[in-house]
């Protein structure tokens, strides 16, 4: 099938074009440069036409989604719908079901999203809820930075069975590249302890966040995986916490890249919860300038944000120390989840009121670094979802970086707590995000992060993922009319998947199988067979499950989308 | 127990076979496999190795229509599928109940099926674990792997739960005698504690035995937390217990390293019910402001946990779901499968691999025996006696494939290993059939009203 989207107004900034009045053309699921006088034409002129977003870090599927469902249904009560049309019922606010994860992105122009936390030996349950998940593709990240095995290795200093171990592992649980987060510090939480900085071992192994960064960022590049280590740092949420997010950044400075389709050798993921300045909750400050200064000083770097969107969620990470205290500080209900000889999870409700300092802090903070960090290729939109608010507030989020207006005006009338502009220097920022440089955090930086080929740009042979957006850019001031930016990208007038019309008019019209995306490393079979070997005995020994039944069989991936490195030395 | 010699003539050895049994799935089962039937079972517990190898015991085997006599007769498998699927097809308030012992696979086809009839889909929990989930939602959820408690655990907690003969392998194979890695000597660098008011199997081989009173559940574990917030207890005896031993116990949980209790229907099903829960929860999420603390609930079927997951990430809610007014809706007490018979509401009653003629309360079961039954099962039991059409399936884990989620959320897949009998159908295969004659039922009505 031809189709033609005619007279849009295209933001493709891969390729450079930043609303330029052009038609976009795709034949059988593909860009393409011309098709035939046959090709059925759609006419868009005058609208905003993009490449599909691409979402670099949410939680959608999993284990430690199931639990939010199961202990929250107050949550999933709040966005019950009827079915209708093509699609099933819907329920969940923060935590939607799996159906209703898919139809919302779709409906916001989205076509890929990442999960961000994918515990290995519960992979498999993940990838079941990928199955679920309609119309937007899924690209798994497995967490390796509390892993025994890669501990023990750092240990002894050796990289070369790192890299031999996570080639093994994205294979065995078909994952797409290696995920950080509270290195050390969720092992230390199997003692009920976390660990304080980059530089504080975990109790036992004696090894420290540092080491564990730089040694997995190391077996990274001898892989030369297509997305770089994905990393959420030490301290998050803790007052005071920036310097261990900039050091944290920096001790891969010397790392040299080794792949050709990324900038960065690290990513670093919601950084707001990572900029915080003061030393208590009492005192606390923004730190958002510190770090967006050195995201600006350095291109090794990218990040995204995880922006405080202010309403009620449940908070949820493999930083299951942080989670128990959040529950400590907020009374509300604690769920934990520790996954033997990998990692941890924990979850908890949590409130972000405009009335509360601290998330009014935090939503400043987030805002101040979407504005302070110069290079749109270097940040990315999220919120962490769900952990600062659900994804279905980004075209809100959107609205407030194109208008300084709405922003000042929230801050004016109290729409958020006074410590948003006396704790940061979020009123006296008055850039505004054009709607390419939208196009760059919403979609383009992220595809350029994980180094799709396949998406994120309209360049012919790519994916026909595209969004269109019922919004005239030269007739309407973002600035005056945030509400106007908000309902356009939240209702995509069309998302196109792979060539198919997934979304007309805000509408879902019809239902795709999703597809993950995994990567296989080839050229290392020598190595993973050793490390095999050397894995077995400790494998068998202390996990609770047989290596023939942990194993991710091609079952579980019914559509996948098998991304093949060639590792090199 | 008499000596058997062990089994030596067998055709061949299927490894790493996950039981059909408990919550503990248990994956590392050889079966001993002589001209297509399991003849021996290596590594298994009683409970498995007998389901697994007397699964001809009772076997349903062929589909079953009972008549106008009141007796079941044999049919064929398209006139037993096409009058379930034209009773289905034609409920007002139909409820699909089971499902803990079968796969995910097959609750793919059956949510469909649920979600074009406005049925109820519930599962086994409403009759076991539905308080422990009800608590769950009260206060949190803090639980882990049955790895984390084999490696690290130097305390295990047994409550209302007597896994000696509930899950006999639980203690060998999880959490108190194996070899973990920072336990290295197994059983002796573990302390025990069984809380119960029987002196129960699993508390004849514990190191603490701590015998409260029926019904003292509640009393006793908010002694406890009084003690851990530093309160003095007002009362000599609580639930039966000394209170030197409340302050003794209560030390001893503040300086492990790692804890982890466990609890079974002991808890929920005495008088607090779910809030017997609340309060063992919140107890040890105190005890993690002194040290590492977990909990799990003994799941008693191999896949009730898997139901509850899967109707989470399809539908958001766990158990009991209605679909009724064409959107999903999740009530205690209203949407549940129990609370539905007795109100004498539901009109067609399909049944999955369970047993509700067995396990539920006489007023649920006398409305069952007045509506018609559609049964789902391998094995004959008292809801066949009720069942207008009977369907036979296959045995998970050994004559079919398919997913289920361990007691602690572990997803395994539980591979086949013999196939089934001739006559039989695959759960899987049976829902999917079903689900396909009902759109078409329901197609020629859409038509025909117009």
């Amino acid at each position: 099938m031809e189709y033609i989207l005619k007279n849009g107004i295209v933001y493709d900034p891969a390729n450079n074009v930043a609303g330029e009045k052009k038609d976009v053309m795709f034949k059988d699921g593909k860009i393409v440069d011309n098709v035939s006088s046959d090709a059925k034409i759609l006419d868009v002129t005058d609208k905003i036409v993009m490449p599909a977003g691409v979402d670099p870090h949410a939680h959608v599927a999993g284990p430690k989604l199931v639990t939010g469902r199961i202990y929250r249904p107050e949550d999933s009560r709040k966005g019950v719908t009827a079915k209708k049309g093509v699609c099933r019922s819907e329920s969940g606010f923060s935590i939607p079901s799996c159906p209703a994860t898919g139809y919302r992105y779709s409906r916001m122009g989205y076509g890929t999203v990442t999960e961000a936390a994918v515990p290995p030996l519960e992979a498999k349950h993940t990838h079941e809820e990928i199955m679920a998940i309609p119309n937007v593709d899924v690209t798994p990240l497995p967490l390796f930075g509390n892993n025994w095995f890669v501990l023990q290795y750092v240990k002894e200093g050796q990289i070369e069975e790192i890299a031999a171990f996570i080639s093994s592992w994205l294979k065995i649980v078909k994952g797409y590249g290696i995920k950080i987060v509270n290195p050390c510090g969720s092992e230390a939480w199997g003692w009920g302890m976390n660990v304080h900085g980059i530089d504080d071992p975990a109790p036992y192994w004696d090894v420290t966040g540092r080491e564990m960064v730089r040694a997995l960022s190391q077996a990274n590049e001898m892989l030369g995986l297509p997305h770089s280590i994905h990393v959420h740092p030490n301290d998050l949420g803790h007052p005071g916490n920036f310097p261990t997010t900039v050091s944290t950044m920096d001790c891969v400075k010397d790392v040299e890249k080794n792949s050709s389709v990324r900038n960065q050798t690290i990513h670093i993921t919601h950084a707001q919860f990572h900029s915080y300045g003061g030393t208590s909750w009492r005192d606390a400050e923004s730190g958002a300038g510190e770090v967006a200064d050195y995201v600006n000083k350095n291109k090794h770097v990218t990040c995204d944000v995880g922006q405080v969107t202010l309403d009620e969620t449940t908070t949820m990470t493999a930083d299951a120390p942080m989670e128990y205290d959040l529950s400590r500080l907020n009374g509300l209900k604690w769920a934990n989840k520790d996954i033997e000889l990998e990692t941890a999870a924990g979850l908890v409700p949590f409130i972000y009121s405009g009335k509360a300092p601290v998330s009014s802090l935090q939503w400043a903070i987030g805002l101040e670094l979407f504005l302070k960090i110069e290079d749109p290729w270097q940040v990315c939109l999220t919120t962490d979802h769900p952990n600062a608010g659900p994804f279905i507030r980004y075209p809100r989020i959107i609205s407030w970086l194109m208008s300084n207006q709405r922003r000042q005006e929230m801050m004016d009338n109290r729409e958020v707590h006074p410590w948003s502009h006396k704790r940061t220097s979020l009123a006296t920022l008055d850039r505004e995000y054009d709607f390419n440089e939208i196009a760059i955090i919403t979609r383009a930086a992220a595809a350029k992060i994980y180094g799709y080929q396949d998406r994120g740009e309209l360049t012919p042979g790519y994916n026909a993922d595209i969004a269109v957006y019922d919004l005239n850019p030269n007739d309407i001031d973002p600035s005056k009319e945030p509400a106007a930016i908000e309902q356009a990208f939240g209702n995509a007038m069309y998302t196109i998947k792979d060539g198919q019309i997934l979304v007309k008019d805000g509408e879902v019209v019809q239902i795709k199988p999703s597809q993950t995306i995994w990567t296989n490393v080839q050229g290392y079979e020598e190595q993973e067979k050793m490390i095999m070997e050397k894995v077995m005995p400790t494998f068998n020994r202390y996990y609770t499950v047989k290596f023939e039944n942990y194993k991710v069989h091609d079952h579980y991936l019914p559509n996948p989308i098998e991304v093949k490195v060639q590792a090199s030395k | 127990m008499a000596y058997e010699e062990p089994v030596t003539d067998y055709d061949n050895i299927v490894e790493n076979c996950t039981c059909a049994f408990c919550g503990c799935n248990c994956d590392d089962l050889d079966y001993l496999i002589k001209d297509g039937h399991v003849v021996a079972v290596r590594h298994a517990c009683r409970l498995g190795a007998s389901k697994i190898m007397e699964d001809m015991d009772q076997r349903l085997m062929v589909p079953m229509i009972r008549g106008e006599d009141g007796e079941l007769a044999e049919t064929d498998w398209d006139t037993a599928l096409d009058k379930a699927a034209e009773l289905i097809a034609g409920a007002v308030r139909p409820i699909f109940y089971g499902w803990s012992e079968t796969s995910i696979e097959t609750m793919k086809h059956g949510i469909r099926l649920g979600e074009l009839v406005g049925a109820v889909l519930d599962n086994q929990a409403t009759i076991c674990h539905g308080p422990s989930l009800q608590a769950v939602q009260n206060v949190g959820y803090p639980v882990m792997t049955l790895g984390e408690v084999k490696n690290r655990a130097d305390m295990c907690v047994y409550t209302g739960s007597n896994p000696m003969n509930s899950h006999p392998r639980h203690l060998a194979r999880y959490s108190t005698f194996p070899r973990g890695w920072f336990r290295p000597r197994g059983r002796f660098d573990r302390t025990v504690v069984t809380m119960d008011p029987k002196f129960s199997d699993t508390a004849k081989m514990s190191d603490i035995w701590v015998g409260f009173e029926q019904n003292g559940d509640y009393g006793f574990y908010n002694a406890i937390r009084a003690v851990l917030k530093g309160k003095e207890l007002q009362h000599d005896y609580i639930s039966g217990i000394p209170k030197e031993d409340i302050y003794e116990l209560a030390e001893a949980m503040k300086n492990t390293q790692f804890g982890a209790l466990f609890f079974g229907l002991g808890l929920t099903h005495t008088l607090s019910k779910q809030r017997n829960i609340d309060i063992a929860i919140q107890m040890v999420q105190d005890l993690n402001k002194h040290t590492k603390w977990v909990l799990m609930p003994m799941r008693g079927h191999y896949n009730v946990n898997g139901f509850n997951i899967f109707m989470a990430y399809e539908m958001g809610f766990p158990y009991g779901v209605d679909f009724s007014r064409g959107y999903p809706r999740y009530m205690n007490g209203e949407t549940n499968t129990i609370d539905l018979l007795t109100r004498k509401e539901c009109d067609v009653f399909m049944v999955v691999a369970a047993d509700p003629g067995a396990h539920y309360p006489g007023g649920a079961v006398k409305h069952l025996a007045e509506i018609p039954v559609i049964q789902l099962d391998i094995h004959w039991g008292p809801s066949t006696e009720i069942a207008d059409v009977v369907l036979p399936g296959s045995f998970i884990g050994v004559e079919a494939g398919g997913t289920s989620y361990r007691m602690d959320g572990v997803p395994i897949y539980m591979k086949k290993a013999i196939d089934k009998p001739e006559t039989c159908r695959d759960d899987e295969w049976i829902v999917r059939e079903l689900l396909e004659r009902v759109e078409k039922i329901k197609a020629e009505q859409a038509i025909a009203s117009k």
